[in-house]
Formats: structure tokens, sequence, C-alpha cells
């Protein structure tokens, strides 16, 4: 999923076209969101043009309201045997140091009512400082790391805390339209305590110029929502002579299901 | 589940688009009870003794579009109930995952009584009835079009 083909049509977009179409859409959601909480648009949308994918690839008709039961209260488990502890530091994978900035992104992964996720699975996956990933249909030519794969896994401990050692990764071109950008991101693979809460989203770096022109960033129409990927830098999480840090909490949807004695807090 | 296992079954399909192209780039995953309708608490996922039954697995599709699990026939959580696998969809091009279920064909009765199911329009019920085949069980996911397969959202999500 590493979003750099597209049609050849819609690689002859400009980017002043695309960002105006990303400006329409951000006008109308402004002028037609419902006020209160209900009225906020905090997934992105799935139906996003300025995405040039997502034109064949969404559904055109409306989801379907379910109960979840069964199965679907209940998510997968993961223990220490899927995960070895090494997995959360991507910069200890190979035989050398990687290059870029080293940086420790931590933060909590909590459910729509405040409750820790507690023992479950957090992965991540990133390009390498240079904006390029080992995926094979990357054709960025930009320098591969041989020391930075660039993907992680770990599981959150009693607190929902996740953390992992990394390189900031760099933007990259993609082939959305012409001269389209990614902003700089690591994409997160999140699991709740039920099968409904499964998600998979994207960090990004605060202030980052491309925000405004890329079209998988904006397709979260609403700015509060949109705020909430971007992760704040921490001084106490700046580790010194080693690694510069950055926190990022996770809110997942809420849980159905009456929470287990172990899963309330004490 | 490995293959040889004797009660193996095999759920597959294809992914497509809204052109009926396949997208060779998805990433379906499946949770599911096991054989007595149990859900199951077993870790070992994503590093397979080939001994424990986990109820999840995830697979990408390959250049065709298609994707291939093994694994165990789900029973039906409650008594009565119709048995299903939760498939979760992931794609590029897909801006957030989708949910859905791949119900195992049953008597009529079966499928007709159950209450998602049973809210479904008619026409489009059929999307989410995995046919029958030599080895299990086949089930394709369409992103939109004609035969747009039901996609499913949970109230407060």
């Amino acid at each position: 999923m590493t979003d750099n083909r597209a049609s050849s049509d819609a690689a002859a977009s400009t980017q002043a076209e695309v960002s105006e179409e990303i400006q329409q859409i951000a006008k109308a959601y402004e002028r037609d969101a419902p006020s209160g909480p209900d009225g906020v648009e905090t997934q992105p949308r799935l139906d996003y043009p300025p995405y040039r994918s997502s034109v064949l690839r969404h559904p055109t008709k409306d989801l379907h309201h379910a109960d979840p039961e069964g199965i679907e209260l209940w998510a997968p488990a993961f223990g220490h045997q899927d995960v070895d502890p090494l997995e959360a530091d991507l910069t200890i994978q190979h035989r050398g140091e990687p290059v870029g900035e080293r940086m420790v992104v931590t933060g909590r992964v909590l459910d729509g009512d405040g409750r820790p996720v507690r023992h479950q699975l957090v992965e991540i996956w990133q390009a390498n400082a240079g904006g390029r990933y080992i995926h094979k249909r990357d054709q960025h030519p930009a320098a591969i790391d041989p020391n930075f794969t660039g993907v992680g896994r770990c599981l959150t401990d009693t607190d929902g805390t996740y953390s992992f050692t990394t390189i900031k990764p760099g933007p990259y071109p993609w082939k959305n339209h012409r001269n389209a950008w990614r902003p700089a991101h690591i994409h997160f693979s999140l699991f709740g305590t039920e099968f409904t809460q499964r998600m998979v989203t994207q960090m990004y770096f605060p202030g980052d110029p491309l925000f405004a022109l890329d079209p998988i960033y904006q397709a979260i129409t609403d700015q509060r929502a949109r705020d909430r990927l971007v992760a704040t830098y921490d001084h106490d999480v700046t580790r010194p002579e080693w690694s510069t840090g950055y926190r990022w909490d996770i809110v997942l949807t809420g849980a159905h299901h009456t929470p287990r004695e172990d899963e309330v807090e004490a | 589940m490995p293959p040889g296992h004797p009660d193996a079954i095999r759920l597959h399909g294809r992914v497509l688009d809204g052109a009926g192209n396949p997208v060779p780039d998805a990433l379906i995953e499946i949770w599911q009870a096991d054989p007595a309708g149990r859900v199951v608490r077993e870790p070992g996922s994503l590093h397979r003794d080939g001994f424990t039954f986990t109820g999840w697995g995830r697979c990408g599709t390959d250049n065709t579009g298609h994707y291939s699990f093994t694994t165990l026939r789900p029973g039906p959580t409650a008594p009565g109930a119709a048995a299903y696998v939760a498939v979760t969809v992931f794609a590029r091009g897909l801006l957030n995952r989708l949910f859905t279920r791949a119900y195992l064909p049953a008597e009529e009765s079966v499928l007709a009584a159950d209450p998602l199911l049973s809210s479904v329009d008619p026409a489009r019920r059929g999307t989410l009835v995995a046919a029958a085949d030599e080895h299990g069980f086949a089930f394709d996911i369409r992103l939109q079009g004609e035969d747009e397969t039901v996609f499913l959202t949970y109230p407060r999500h």
C-alpha cells in the first residue's frame, strides 16, 4: 500500500487542480456539516475523488448498519510468541546503524470510552529517511538503506502504552497527480478489544508543509479530526545523546461489550 | 491451519474494483469462531505452530486479486444462528478499512432467520453468502458496482 501507481489520466492533473478539488470539498463540509459531535466526520471519506485510486475502489452504496454479535464482540489475541520485544526497535534489525534522525514514538492506545487497550498488537511500517520503501513497487529513485527495513511491531503494556524506536521517515513522491508528494508519515495498524475497532491509520509530524496538498491527509475533512493524526514533539521523550521523541495517543471507537474484569482499571 | 489438517477447509475468493478488475494489492483479514462456535483466545497467529487454531488470519491478494485461507469451518456462536467469518478489507485506494461477513451457505430458513441477513435488501443478501466449492468456500469481494458487496458499519463508529 505504497500509493505510487495511478491511472495515466489521473497523472495528468496538476497540483493546482487537485488542490482546488480538495478546497471545494472542504468548503462544502464546512458549509453543510451539522453542528454537534454527530456531525463531525472523524474518519476518512471512502469517496474522495482527489485521491485518484479511490475512484473505482470505494463502495457507492451506504454501509449497512449492523449490531456487532458473536465473534465481532471480541478481538484476536496476540502474545509474546507473536512479537519479539526487539521488533519495537527498527534501528537494530541489520548490522549497521540506519541513516537519518533516530527517534522514539510513544503513546497510548485507548478505546472510545478512555479505557487503555492492553496487551494488544501495534504494527507500523514506513519509508526510510530518504522517503524510500523497501516495497518492490516503490520506484522512487532515492537510496535504499541496507540497515533499515521500516517494519516494526509491539504489544501495548497494561497502561495501553506502545513505544517504537525508529528513523524519521522522509516525504516521497507518488503518482496521484503531477508533482504529488506525501507528507512524512508512519503507518499504524491497530486492534482494539473487539473486532469492530480494527483500524489502520497514519501518524504525521508537526508543521509539515505538504499537509494542505495531500489528498490522503485531507480525506479526513474535519480539521480537528485531522489534527489528531499529528504527533507532538515531546522533549521528555527525547533521550540525551541518543534520539528525539514524539508522542502520539490513539483513540479507537467505543467498545460494545461490557468490559471484562481484567480490562477495568483499578 | 495447515492444509494437511483433516478438518482443514479453504476460504478463498477475489477482490474486484468497480470496473471488475482484480485488486492485486488488497489485504484481507478473517476472524472467526472455532467449529464448536467458541471464540478462540489463543495467541500465535503471527507465528503459527501448525496445531493451534487462533481464529484469525491475514492474506494479501496476488496479481489476479485472489486471496486464500486454510482454516476450519466456523460454528454458529449461538444455537440456531447462521455461521459466518468476519472479514476486513484493506487496499491502496481504500481510505478506510471495510467490514463484511462471509456467511457459510446453509438452509434458507437458517439464513432468513439471521438478524443481519434479514435486514439486508434481498437483492443484495447473496453478496454476504459464500459458495461451497471443492475444498471449502468461495467468497468474492466487489468493492463497487452492480454486485457490490454489502459492507458493514457498527453503531458508535
